[in-house]
């Protein structure tokens, strides 16, 4: 349980990271508080977009039905449904490598660190772990 | 549990709210009135076209007003063509930025700052082809730094232009400029020193400036 309500917490920081970086692209937010500058290189690069959308709705977009797969993981009735379990491992694991993918373009195509790209990485990768490691408990 | 869900509104709740204080609305770097910094630099506007040519047109200009997009959209690219780079036409560019436009001095001095790395025009180009941003009313900062990376600038350099300032006086100066010469609206245009008074079409200009190069043959 501890595990699915840290995935459900994960993905509600996730979800409230990547809403901000969507809110900065689209011009809700004038200036990304970050620091090294490395935000804005990497948001207003041409890895920001893919298929006209802003990366970072992806990103919303899959932490919101990560928080909500993960809320209804908590409900005592699913407490041992195994196919939630196995999808959420797999939405987080498409998340973890569409993460790995951004961040080696930040590393060695951008040479730009987005810190708030990096912090939505930790968290993808942190519940990528838990919905594994959940899926094995499950099994 | 409870004590999760409550853990969890409280997450809510406080990343809502620094996201809402994110995207309140900055009056810096955005100024809408007249700036007291930067002295005028004598600066006479940025040109296209031949210093030959017989006929200058000055356009006095509002990057934020929507009849001066649809003029540098439609009707400049066949001016640029017919008039411009047959050498007949030279284009002298003067900011205008109207008081009711909350992002037009903004927006100005973008393309001023893309102008000190020798990309005014791009700059220009980008700010009237992507004129969205003029709608929404929202913080166009982000968008105008999009706008600057495709018109291949030092972004550094951009930053430290466009957040210091640097042509607020030069862009003042020439809203001065064209209040001494009437203006009032913009787009407004004067062709070898007289007010242009027709419909601004590429067709009109082009009868005009036949006209001129005709009586001084």
């Amino acid at each position: 349980m501890i595990r699915r309500q840290a995935i459900v917490l994960l993905a509600l920081v996730g979800l409230l990271v990547a809403t901000y970086l969507w809110l900065y692209k689209i011009g809700v937010i004038g200036e990304l508080q970050c620091g090294t500058g490395g935000c804005e290189v990497v948001q207003t690069s041409r890895y920001a977009d893919l298929f006209g959308i802003p990366v970072a709705f992806y990103g919303v977009a899959g932490y919101a039905v990560l928080f909500v797969l993960g809320l209804a993981g908590l409900q005592p009735a699913r407490a041992g449904d195994r196919r939630l379990a196995v999808l959420v491992a797999a939405l987080a694991t498409a998340g973890f490598g569409f993460t790995l993918y951004l961040t080696s373009l930040e590393l060695l195509v951008l040479h730009a660190i987005c810190r708030w790209c990096i912090a939505s990485a930790a968290i993808m990768t942190a519940i990528w772990v838990l919905a594994l490691t959940g899926l094995r408990q499950t099994a | 549990m409870k004590g999760f869900y409550a853990l969890l509104a409280v997450v809510a709740v406080v990343g809502a709210g620094a996201l809402w204080y994110g995207s309140r609305p900055r009056p810096a770097p955005l100024p809408s009135a007249p700036p007291p910094v930067a002295a005028a630099d004598g600066f006479r506007g940025y040109t296209l076209g031949s210093d030959a040519a017989r006929v200058e047109v000055i356009e006095y200009s509002d990057f934020e007003c929507p009849f001066c997009a649809s003029f540098a959209t439609v009707q400049m690219p066949v001016i640029r063509e017919q008039l411009v780079a047959t050498g007949k036409v030279r284009w002298r560019y003067r900011d205008f930025p109207l008081p009711g436009h909350q992002y037009a001095r903004y927006a100005a001095l973008a393309a001023q700052c893309g102008g000190e790395q020798g990309k005014f025009w791009e700059m220009h180009d980008q700010l009237f082809q992507h004129h969205e941003w003029a709608q929404t009313g929202k913080n166009p900062r982000a968008l105008f730094r999009d706008f600057a990376k495709t018109s291949g600038l030092d972004l550094e350099k951009y930053d430290a232009c466009t957040d210091g300032q640097r042509y607020a006086g030069r862009i003042q100066a020439s809203l001065e400029e064209g209040e001494r010469a009437g203006v009032q609206g913009t787009p407004s245009f004067f062709v070898n020193g007289k007010r242009f008074e027709g419909h601004a079409t590429s067709d009109a200009f082009q009868a005009l400036v036949d006209s001129l190069t005709r009586t001084r043959k």
